[in-house]
C-alpha cells in the first residue's frame, strides 16, 4: 500500500449529502477482475450523459477542479454497497483525501486499506471549505496526517482531525494489514485449538 | 461479572488478540465469498504466495452476475462470464467449496448461508457484501467487508476490527395484518435516517420482532446496513432453533440440544446497557413505500410525497429536490397515485419461501396489469423447488408474473435483469439509489405483498384495505 503523510492540493467541492457507492462507481463497472483502471468510471452517471459526453456542470468536469486531489462532500459519504471499487476508482482518478462531516463505516475502512485518507471535520468547517473552493478553483489546502491538521494558505481555516493511532501508523508507513496479522500466528493457532468444529460460542 | 449485551458476548468469545489503541484481531467462523468482490483478493494471495487458511470455514457462491433465465441458455455478457470463471478457477486452485450457477443448492449468498445451516447463533460471519447483516437474524455477528479485508480473512481467518457501539431498536406491540417485516425496517430507517446507526451494531428486540418468522427477521437484519449499522442482530429463540433443526451443517441429534443450551445463553443479560436505544410502536406502523433515492426517503402508503420545503436542513432540501427530480414525482402527490411499469419480487431482502407465499396470496386469482411487467425471482434453487411443490409458481404464472431462476437478479442490475432508463419499479429489494436497478431506472422499495398488489393494479395500493 502507498504511504500517505501530507498533501497540498486544490479542492473539488461535491456539495451533496449521502453520496453512495453506487454513484461513486456504478454496478456495471464492477465486473473487472483487477484493482486498477476504475478511475475512468468514477461518478459515471453524474459525469457523463447518455451519449457518454461529459456533463459540463459536474464539478470534476470543470477545468479548475478536475486535477484536485482533495474531494470535499456532505455527511455520510460512501454509504451503501461495500464495494472496494469505490476507493479504487477515487484513487485511480487521483483523489487522495476525502473530507466530509461523516463517512459510512465500510467505505471508511476500505479507504484506509488503499492509502486514501478520509478526514472527518465538523459540519461548519466542511461547509466553509466547500464555499471557499466553489468561489475559487485555485483554493488550496494542506492535509497533514502526522499532525492531524488541515489548513488553507492564509490560515483562515485551521482544523484538527483525529485518526486512530494504529490506522495512522499503517497509513504513514504504507503497512499491509495482512503481514502484521500474520505476525500473530501463534495467537491465532492457539485460539483455533480451543475452538469447536462448529465455532461460534461453542467450545470444544 | 458485569452484564453484557449479546453482541459483547460474541465479540469477547472471538477476540484472538486485543491491544490498547489497536483494532482487535477477531476470529472469523464463517467466510462467505462471491464473484464480484473476491477476484482481486485471490490475486493478492497468489502474488504473496499465501494459501486460504481455513477452506473448511470458507464457502463461495456465484450469484450477482448470474442470469435468471433458463439454465440451458448461455451467459451472453463476456465480462460477467469472465468474473464467474475467475471464481470457479480460484475456488478450484485454493480448495474452496463453490455453489456455482448449476449447483442444485445455488442461490443468493445470504439466502443459502442460513438455508444450508452455515449460519448459526454466536458465530462471527463476514462476506464482501454489505447485506451480510442478514445473518444476524440468528444471533450471529455478521458484517460486510471490503475486498482487502476479504483477502485478510482468506489469509488469516481473522479480521482487524475496532469494537462498534451498540444500539437497541425495540419494536413494541403487534403488527397489523398487511404490515410486514419490510415495513418494520423501512419504518426504522425512516425514523433514524440512513446514517442513524453508523458505527453501531443494532440489536432488534420487542414483541413485534419476537413474533416475526426467521424469514422476517432476516428481512429486518438485511436492511440494517441501510441505516448505516455495522450489523443487525436478533437473539436466538425457539423460532430460530426450529428453523435450524436438522439442516445440513448444523450440529445433529444430542449435539444440537447441547448447542441450543449454549445458544440460549447468548441473550443480552438483564441490566446490560446499550449505547443508544430507539423505540417504535408496531401498532403505528403502516405499509411503507420509498419515494426517493435512498432507503430513508420513505413514507407510509397513506401519505403524500413530501416537498423540499418540509425539511429544515439545507443538505436535506437539496437532496430531496434532486431525488424528486430523478424520480420524476410531483411534490405533494399521493403515494397511491404513483404508477409502476415493472415489479420485482426477489433479492436477499425478500426472496424466501415466506415472501413467495405472501406474494402468491395476493396474486392468486388476479391478473397483472397490462401496463406492468412483473417478475418473481426465488432466492435459491431450494426455495424455487419448494415453491413449485406448493404450487406457488402456477399461481404466479396464471396471474401473469414471470417465474425465474434463482439469483440476485434486478436488485443490483449486474446481470441481464435491469430497468430501462425512465422505467419505474416496485421492488422488494433493499436499495433505491440512482441507477441501482439500471441506469436511469426509478425504484420504490416495498414488501412482497405491496409489490404484488402494485403489479395487479398498476399503481401502489394499501394492502390492508385492498381486496383483489
Amino acid at each position: 500500500m502507498e504511504a500517505f503523510s501530507s498533501l497540498n492540493s486544490g479542492v473539488a467541492p461535491l456539495n451533496r449529502v449521502n453520496v453512495d457507492t453506487d454513484q461513486i462507481i456504478p454496478k456495471q463497472f464492477l465486473k473487472r477482475v483487477e484493482r486498477t483502471g476504475f478511475g475512468q468510471f468514477l461518478f459515471n452517471d453524474w459525469r457523463f450523459d447518455e451519449q457518454g459526453n461529459e456533463r459540463p456542470d459536474f464539478i470534476l468536469n470543470q477545468s479548475g477542479y478536475r486535477d484536485a486531489s482533495i474531494l470535499v462532500s456532505g455527511r455520510n459519504f460512501g454509504c451503501g454497497s461495500s464495494r472496494e471499487h469505490a476507493p479504487w476508482a477515487l484513487q485511480d482518478f487521483g483523489i487522495k483525501v476525502i473530507i466530509a462531516p461523516s463517512f459510512a463505516d465500510i467505505f471508511h475502512n476500505n479507504c484506509f486499506q488503499n492509502g486514501v485518507l478520509p478526514v472527518v471535520l465538523p459540519e461548519d468547517v466542511v461547509q466553509e471549505i466547500i464555499k471557499n473552493s466553489e468561489d475559487d478553483p485555485d483554493y488550496r489546502i494542506t492535509v497533514d496526517l502526522e499532525a492531524q491538521r488541515v489548513w488553507d494558505e492564509n490560515e483562515e481555516i485551521v482544523a484538527e482531525f483525529n485518526v486512530e493511532s494504529f490506522r495512522r501508523h499503517c497509513l504513514l508507513n504504507g503497512l499491509d494489514d495482512i503481514g502484521l496479522t500474520l505476525e500473530d500466528e501463534d495467537d491465532i493457532a492457539s485460539y483455533e485449538r480451543g475452538r469447536s468444529e462448529h465455532g461460534g460460542i461453542l467450545s470444544s | 461479572m458485569a452484564p453484557k449485551t449479546m453482541f459483547e458476548k460474541i465479540w469477547d468469545a472471538h477476540v484472538v488478540k486485543a491491544e490498547q489503541g489497536k483494532p482487535a484481531v477477531l476470529y472469523v467462523d464463517l467466510h462467505l465469498v462471491h464473484e464480484v468482490t473476491s477476484p482481486q483478493a485471490f490475486d493478492g494471495l497468489r502474488m504473496a504466495g499465501r494459501d486460504v487458511r481455513r477452506t473448511d470455514l470458507t464457502v463461495a457462491v456465484a450469484d450477482h452476475n448470474t442470469p435468471t433465465w433458463d439454465l440451458s441458455l448461455p451467459i451472453t455478457d463476456p465480462i460477467a462470464q469472465q468474473q464467474l470463471d475467475a471464481l470457479s478457477k480460484n475456488c478450484e486452485e485454493f480448495g474452496v467449496t463453490l455453489y456455482d450457477r448449476f449447483s442444485p443448492l445455488q442461490g443468493i449468498v445470504h439466502v443459502i448461508g442460513p438455508e444450508q445451516g452455515y449460519t448459526q447463533p454466536g458465530k462471527t460471519i463476514v462476506c464482501g457484501d454489505s447485506h451480510t447483516s442478514t445473518h444476524g437474524a440468528f444471533g450471529a455477528f455478521a458484517i460486510g467487508i471490503g475486498t482487502s479485508e476479504v483477502e485478510h480473512v482468506l489469509a488469516t481467518q481473522t479480521l482487524r476490527q475496532f469494537k462498534p457501539k451498540t444500539m437497541e431498536v425495540r419494536v413494541d406491540g403487534k403488527l397489523s395484518p398487511g404490515v410486514t417485516a419490510k415495513d418494520v425496517v423501512l419504518g426504522i430507517i425512516g425514523k433514524i435516517g440512513i446514517g442513524g446507526a453508523t458505527g453501531h451494531v443494532i440489536e432488534y428486540t420487542g414483541e413485534a420482532i419476537r413474533s416475526l418468522s426467521m424469514e422476517g427477521r432476516m428481512t429486518v437484519c438485511n436492511m440494517s446496513i441501510e441505516a448505516g449499522a455495522r450489523a443487525g442482530m436478533v437473539a436466538p429463540d425457539a423460532t430460530t432453533f426450529e428453523y435450524m433443526r436438522g439442516r445440513e451443517n448444523v450440529p445433529q441429534g444430542s449435539d444440537f440440544n447441547k448447542a441450543v443450551a449454549a445458544w440460549e445463553n447468548l441473550t443480552t443479560d438483564e441490566g446490560a446497557q446499550y449505547d443508544q436505544v430507539v423505540i417504535l410502536d408496531a401498532e403505528e406502523l403502516e405499509p411503507h413505500v420509498t419515494w426517493g433515492t435512498n432507503p430513508g426517503m420513505v413514507a407510509p402508503i397513506t401519505a403524500n410525497v413530501p416537498t423540499p420545503e418540509d425539511y429544515d436542513d439545507s443538505g436535506d432540501k437539496e437532496s430531496v429536490s434532486r431525488a424528486l427530480d430523478y424520480m420524476d414525482l410531483e411534490p405533494g402527490m399521493r403515494i397511491e397515485d404513483i404508477e409502476v411499469d415493472r415489479v420485482f419480487i426477489g433479492s436477499c431482502t425478500n426472496s424466501r419461501i415466506d415472501d413467495m407465499r405472501a406474494a402468491a396470496k395476493i396474486a392468486e386469482g388476479n391478473k397483472v396489469s397490462e401496463s406492468v411487467y412483473a417478475m418473481v425471482v426465488p432466492g435459491s434453487n431450494a426455495i424455487k423447488r419448494q415453491a413449485e411443490e406448493e404450487g406457488l409458481d402456477q399461481i404466479f404464472k396464471d396471474a401473469g408474473f414471470d417465474w425465474r431462476e434463482a439469483g440476485c437478479s434486478m436488485c443490483l442490475g449486474m446481470n441481464p435483469d435491469i430497468l430501462k432508463p425512465g422505467e419505474r419499479c416496485a421492488s422488494t429489494s433493499n436499495r433505491n439509489f440512482e441507477g441501482r436497478q439500471g441506469k436511469g431506472g426509478r425504484t420504490h422499495l416495498v414488501s412482497p405483498e405491496m409489490a404484488a398488489a402494485a403489479a395487479i393494479e398498476g399503481h401502489f395500493v394499501d394492502v390492508r384495505v385492498w381486496r383483489g
